[in-house]
C-alpha cells in the first residue's frame, strides 16, 4: 500500500514538471516580458539591467530550473500588472475559488446521488422522468447562462440574493472565509448552484445507469433470495457498488470544477482565483497565467492521487491486486 | 400424513412481452416431502429455473404468476404480501444459485453477508450471530473459518465460494433449500464435493431439497425423486431409479438413452431430433409431439394430462391409450 502511495506519488512528481515546461514554456513564447515592464521611453541600457536583475538573460536551462525550484516553493515570481507577488495574489484569491468549488461538489454530490438513486428505483415514476428532464437541462445549458438566469430572477425580480462578490469575510490566518457571514451565505448559494448544476446531472445519470446495473447483477438477486430488507439491498448492497465509479468521476470532476470555476466567477464577479486568472489572460500577465496553470494542475493531479487511495478503501479487490503488483 | 415441505399445484407463470403473453410454466404440480431430494431436469428453457424462482417468489416483472398456487408447509405462499413474502424468504426457504463467483457482494466480507442474513431473521446478538457464522462456515466445510470469515469474496476459490452460498443458504434453517444449477459453474471434481454436501446437509437437517440441473449424473447420485421438464410442463415424476431404469414418457427416454454409459456396449447413443419449441411457438396438444416418435393423431389435438403408472406419473396419450385398450 505505501510503496503504491510512494509511486503514485512519483508519478504525480513526473507530471508536474512536465507542466512546469509548458507554464515556463509561456514566458518564452508570448513576447518579451522586458517591454511589458518598462516604460515606453527606457533606454536600451535600462532594459539590458532589467533583463540582468531578473536573470532573463541566462541560458534556458538555467532559468528553467530557477523557475521549479522557485515553484516548489510556491514562489512565482512578480505580477506584471499588480507589482505584487504572485504567490501573495493567489493565496488571497484561493480561499474564495475553494470554498466555492467545495460548495458546489457537495451540492452536486448530494443531490446527485439522491436524484440518481430515486430514479433508478423508481424508474417509471413521474418525479423519476422529471429529474431526467432537468439533467437534460443542466447537461445542455450552459454555465453562464444559468448564472444569468438565476441572477435575473433571485437579484433582479425578487431581490433575495446578492448578484455578485462574497459578502462579507472573516479572516482566519491568512484565509478569508465567507462562511461564517450570513452575508457570505446568501453570496455561496448562487455561484455554487451554477457551478454545480452540471456536476449535479453528470452525478445523478452516472449514479442511475450504475444502479439499474447493479440491480441486475447476480449477488443483488441472492441478497433478495436471502430475504434481506429492500433498504438493505438497495441502500447497503447496491449503492456501495455504485459508488466505485461515482468516486472517479467526481474526483476528476473536481479538478473541472476548479478550473471551470473561470466562468462562473467572472459571472458572479467572485473575487476567486478564476477571476484573477480572466484579468491576468487580458493584460498578458504570464506570471500569474503560469502560476494558475502550475495550481492547477497540482490541485488535479491531487486529487487523482486521493482518488486512487480512496478505491482501495470501498473495493477490497483492488486491496489486494495493490499489495501483490502483477 | 404430513403435509408435504412444499407443494405446488398447477403453476402457471407467465411473461408479458410486446409480442403477446408467453406462458413460460404451463400447469406444473409437484410435492417435496421433508427430507426429500426432488430433482428438475430437463434442457435449457423448459422452465425449470423459473419454477424455482416462483416458489421464492423471485419472479420479476414482466413475469408473473398467473395460476396455481404453491404451499409451504400447508399454508399458501404464492399469494402474500411483499414484505411477508421477503420474511419467507431465506428464513423458511433458502436459495443458491449456479454462478457462486457472483452470487456474493464483493465489496463485503462474507462473515458480514453471513451476519446480515442472520440478524435479518433471527434475533441474534451480534456476538451471536457471528459465532453462528463461523459454526455455518465450519459446517459446510470450509476449513479455518474463524479466520476465513473475514475474507472477502474474492479471496475464495468457485468451490469455496459456493459453499459460502450454501452457508448464506442455510442462516435460518430453512425448511426448504431450492439449488439452481448449484455445480453447473464449477469443476467436476468441486461438483461431486458440493453435490454431497447438499446431500448431506439436507439429510441432517431434514431439509426439503429441489435441486435443478440439466446433469442426469447429478441428479442419479443426489434425488429420491425426479421430474422432468418440457417446454413448461411436467413430462414425467417418479422416483429416481424408476425414472432412469424405466422412463415411461417419449421425452424421458430419448433423455436417458443420451446418457453416455460406461458398460462398454458399443453403442451410439441416441439423440432426440428436433429441438425445443419457443415459448411463442408451443404446438397443440402435446407440446412434444413435432419430436416424437409414437406420435399418433390425439398428440396434435389434446394436450396430455399426468397419469399415474405405477410410481411414476407420465403425462402422455401413449399409457391413456393402453389403459383405454384395456378396458
Amino acid at each position: 500500500m505505501l510503496a503504491f502511495t510512494l509511486r503514485r506519488a512519483i508519478q504525480a512528481i513526473g507530471v508536474m514538471i512536465a507542466v512546469g515546461i509548458i507554464a515556463f514554456a509561456m514566458f518564452r513564447f508570448a513576447g518579451d516580458p522586458v517591454s511589458q515592464l518598462v516604460a515606453i521611453d527606457a533606454s536600451s541600457a535600462e532594459r539590458a539591467q532589467i533583463r540582468q536583475s531578473l536573470g532573463l538573460d541566462d541560458p534556458f536551462i538555467v532559468q528553467f530550473g530557477r523557475y521549479l525550484f522557485d515553484a516548489a516553493q510556491f514562489k512565482f515570481g512578480v505580477s506584471y500588472q499588480f507589482r505584487q507577488p504572485v504567490s501573495d495574489l493567489l493565496k488571497e484569491r484561493m480561499p474564495a475559488t475553494l470554498e466555492l468549488a467545495v460548495c458546489a461538489t457537495i451540492l452536486a454530490l448530494f443531490f446527485g446521488i439522491i436524484m440518481g438513486v430515486f430514479s433508478a428505483l423508481r424508474r417509471d415514476s413521474l418525479m423519476a422522468k422529471l429529474f431526467q428532464m432537468v439533467s437534460l437541462i443542466g447537461i445542455s445549458l450552459p454555465t453562464f447562462l444559468i448564472g444569468i438566469l438565476l441572477i435575473y430572477l433571485f437579484s433582479v425580480t425578487l431581490g433575495w440574493l446578492p448578484s455578485f462578490g462574497r459578502g462579507d469575510v472573516v479572516k482566519l490566518g491568512w484565509w478569508s472565509t465567507g462562511l461564517l457571514t450570513l452575508s457570505g451565505w446568501k453570496a455561496l448559494i448562487m455561484p455554487s448552484i451554477t457551478l454545480g448544476l452540471f456536476q449535479m446531472t453528470l452525478i445523478m445519470r452516472l449514479v442511475r445507469a450504475e444502479m439499474l446495473e447493479v440491480l441486475r447483477t447476480d449477488y443483488i438477486r441472492f441478497a433478495r433470495a436471502r430475504g434481506l430488507t429492500t433498504r438493505a439491498i438497495h441502500f447497503g448492497h447496491a449503492l456501495r457498488n455504485t459508488l466505485v465509479p461515482v468516486i472517479t468521476v467526481v474526483g476528476l470532476q473536481f479538478g473541472s470544477v476548479i478550473a471551470f470555476s473561470i466562468i462562473t466567477e467572472q459571472v458572479f464577479q467572485w473575487p476567486g482565483m478564476g477571476l484573477l486568472f480572466v484579468q491576468a489572460v487580458q493584460n498578458v500577465d504570464i506570471p500569474i497565467m503560469a502560476a494558475y496553470l502550475m495550481m492547477v494542475s497540482l490541485i488535479f493531479v491531487t486529487i487523482n492521487l486521493v482518488v486512487d487511495i480512496l478505491y482501495t478503501v470501498v473495493d477490497p479487490r483492488l486491496r489486494a491486486t495493490i499489495s501483490r503488483p502483477a | 400424513m404430513t403435509a408435504p415441505v412444499l407443494s405446488v399445484r398447477n403453476l402457471q407463470v407467465e411473461f408479458e412481452t410486446r409480442r403477446g403473453t408467453l406462458r413460460a410454466i404451463d400447469g406444473v404440480s409437484y410435492d417435496i416431502a421433508k427430507g426429500e431430494v426432488l430433482g428438475v431436469v430437463g434442457e435449457s428453457g423448459a422452465g425449470k429455473s423459473v419454477t424455482g424462482l416462483a416458489v421464492i417468489g423471485l419472479i420479476d416483472r414482466p413475469g408473473r404468476i398467473s395460476g396455481g398456487e404453491i404451499l409451504l408447509s400447508g399454508l399458501r405462499i404464492d399469494n402474500l404480501p411483499p414484505e411477508e413474502m421477503r420474511k419467507v424468504r431465506g428464513k423458511r426457504i433458502g436459495m443458491i444459485f449456479q454462478d457462486p463467483l457472483t452470487s456474493l457482494n464483493p465489496l463485503y466480507r462474507v462473515g458480514d453477508q453471513i451476519i446480515e442474513t442472520i440478524k435479518t431473521h433471527t434475533s441474534l446478538t451480534d456476538q451471536q450471530a457471528r459465532k453462528r457464522a463461523i459454526d455455518l462456515l465450519a459446517e459446510v466445510g470450509i476449513p479455518a473459518p474463524e479466520k476465513r470469515i473475514d475474507g472477502y469474496p474474492h479471496e475464495f476459490s468457485g468451490g469455496m465460494r459456493q459453499r459460502v452460498v450454501i452457508a448464506l443458504a442455510l442462516c435460518a434453517e430453512p425448511e426448504l433449500i431450492i439449488a439452481d444449477e448449484p455445480t453447473t459453474a464449477l469443476d467436476v471434481s468441486v461438483q461431486a464435493q458440493i453435490i454431497s454436501l447438499i446431500k448431506r446437509l439436507g439429510r441432517d437437517h431434514g431439509t426439503a431439497v429441489m435441486l435443478v440441473t440439466h446433469d442426469m449424473g447429478v441428479i442419479a447420485e443426489t434425488c429420491d425423486r425426479v421430474a422432468v421438464m418440457y417446454a413448461g410442463r411436467v413430462a414425467e415424476i417418479g422416483p429416481v431409479q424408476e425414472v432412469i431404469k424405466n422412463p415411461l414418457h417419449p421425452y424421458a427416454k430419448g433423455l436417458m438413452g443420451a446418457i453416455p454409459t460406461l458398460a462398454g456396449e458399443d453403442k451410439r447413443l441416441v439423440q432426440i431430433p428436433g429441438s425445443m419449441p419457443r415459448l411463442s411457438a408451443i404446438p397443440p396438444g402435446c407440446s412434444f409431439n413435432p419430436r416424437c416418435s409414437f406420435a399418433f393423431d390425439r398428440c396434435r389435438i389434446d394436450r396430455p394430462e399426468p397419469l399415474r403408472q405405477g410410481t411414476q406419473a407420465v403425462a402422455c396419450h401413449l399409457y391413456d391409450r393402453a389403459t383405454e385398450t384395456a378396458a
